[in-house]
């Protein structure tokens, strides 16, 4: 037993045609026990990126007020929104400051961010607890479902799918994925992100 | 009066090791960190050096990226491989590579293999093996091309082909067979692919495709995925679900145009500006 698995969740980000989805499970537990079915992990940074933050949850509620501050602080230097690719570099350097003392927090970004010609470009990023940043082109999972997760997505996903059809896809891939994980589950969350609306959706989920 | 604590100093924060080390006596093993399982390899040629990496990034025994980036850039003329803990190759890298811009702009000079290679080895050195960098350095300078191996503790070697990673038994089995003295650039590229990939089928630790980067006095070509040998082949049919597959309980739509309605008050006379 590891200390990652110690409350459990799950998270899971998959980018569409135009657009992105972030979805995770609503379990917080201690050990086998479960606490909580309405447990936060999902949170929005600004109107187009939503961080998720599966892991150690005294962690969660650490960083999430972390990243707050670090995300204020440079909207109010820069006088403009971050961008998730900045983002995604904030939350990295964030953890490796504590390379030796870790957080025990796999993040998860999902974002839209603009193109010079003024167009959005979907994207993802996944880091490890100490900030190593995974930019994936189609999905990045974590968590204690991660293994799971990353054998259904790899199956379910496929390239430019709408809105509608990601969240489908997001939500089954995560529902199944987390149903053969102990430590995942108790209802799920699912925000899709789009050029001009982002639709949250508590999904209908097994409750064991 | 009292200030918010907003700044923070530079360097490692350790205020999480008292907690960390009571969970870990609690027999709460450390979680692992991503790990590059790596074949990296450089050699050199006639005209310069050529880099070559493979592009999987592992969590354990999971394939955590199958399509990283592991030749990392110092200067314009120097590149560096990295294996080992993917945040410390790639944190190193990035500060010693901010670190050799300061010091070209300072000294006004193109900077050197040597100098990269000392900054990175004494920083190494220094944290005594706890960062988990190792290296394969290569450039060409005013002095000539140059070819370093990295160890995380700080020992460095200087060598005319070099490997390192868990595939660098597999690479440098290649290089013994066919590396010699002198070869031309398109001879170097070739032994280069064929290293990386000796690692990418006979080690677990690396797979999918092949990167390069041949460096010459006057220019840098980063090769990226010059090699695919191992892409996904098209699926003959999907498993989109229908719309309407998932059953929802509560939804919540967040509009992020913001309409707005324009009324134009036309009562009264206009004002008289003549």
């Amino acid at each position: 037993m590891s200390i990652m698995q110690y409350n459990g969740g799950s998270v899971i980000a998959m980018v569409g045609k135009d657009c992105v989805a972030i979805a995770s499970d609503l379990r917080l537990g201690s050990q086998a026990l479960g606490i909580s079915s309405n447990f936060q992990r999902v949170f929005p940074i600004t109107d187009r990126i939503y961080l998720g933050l599966p892991g150690l949850a005294t962690d969660v509620t650490t960083l999430r007020e972390r990243f707050r501050l670090r995300v204020n602080m440079y909207t109010i230097k820069e006088e403009r929104e971050i961008e998730p690719e900045a983002f995604a570099h904030l939350v990295s350097s964030t953890l490796y400051e504590h390379r030796f003392g870790p957080y025990f927090i796999e993040p998860v970004i999902a974002g839209l961010s603009k193109t010079p010609t003024g167009g959005i470009k979907p994207f993802i990023a996944a880091t490890d607890l100490i900030g190593c940043i995974n930019f994936a082109k189609d999905f990045v999972v974590a968590g204690t479902a991660s293994a799971k997760l990353f054998g259904v997505a790899e199956g379910l996903w496929e390239p430019d799918m709408e809105a509608e059809d990601l969240f489908e896809t997001i939500s089954q891939t995560l529902l199944n994925a987390v149903d053969r994980d102990a430590f995942s589950g108790w209802g799920a969350v699912v925000h899709v992100i789009t050029k001009d609306k982002v639709i949250t959706r508590k999904l209908k989920a097994r409750m064991d | 009066m009292a200030q918010p604590s907003v700044y923070r100093s530079a360097g490692f924060d350790f205020s999480n090791q008292i907690r960390n080390n009571f969970l870990a006596e609690k027999g709460l093993p450390l979680p692992k960190a991503t790990s590059t399982g790596t074949t990296i390899v450089g050699c050199l040629f006639k005209d310069g050096i050529v880099l070559g990496a493979d592009t999987r990034a592992t969590e354990g025994d999971i394939v955590a990226d199958k399509n990283c980036e592991k030749i990392h850039y110092i200067t314009e003329s120097i590149r560096c491989c990295g294996a080992g803990t993917a945040a410390d190759t790639e944190f190193t890298t990035a500060l010693i590579s901010s670190n050799m811009e300061l010091h070209s702009l300072q000294g006004g000079r193109k900077p050197r293999v040597v100098t990269a290679m000392t900054m990175l080895k004494q920083m190494l050195f220094r944290y005594q093996g706890q960062i988990g960098a190792a290296l394969v350095l290569g450039g060409v300078d005013s002095t000539g091309p140059h070819l370093f191996t990295i160890h995380p503790h700080g020992s460095t070697d200087k060598l005319p082909y070099v490997t390192m990673g868990s595939g660098s038994l597999a690479a440098m089995a290649v290089f013994e067979d066919g590396w010699k003295a002198n070869m031309e650039r398109q001879e170097a590229l070739d032994l280069i692919i064929a290293a990386i990939s000796a690692g990418i089928f006979n080690d677990l630790g690396s797979g999918s495709n092949v990167d390069a980067c041949i460096i010459t006095a006057d220019h840098t070509e980063m090769l990226r995925n010059i090699e695919m040998p191992n892409q996904r082949v098209q699926k003959e049919r999907d498993y989109k679900f229908r719309r309407g597959t998932t059953a929802w309980t509560k939804e919540d739509v967040r509009k992020l145009i913001v309409e707005e309605q324009i009324t134009t008050l036309t009562t009264g006379d206009e004002m008289d500006t003549s």
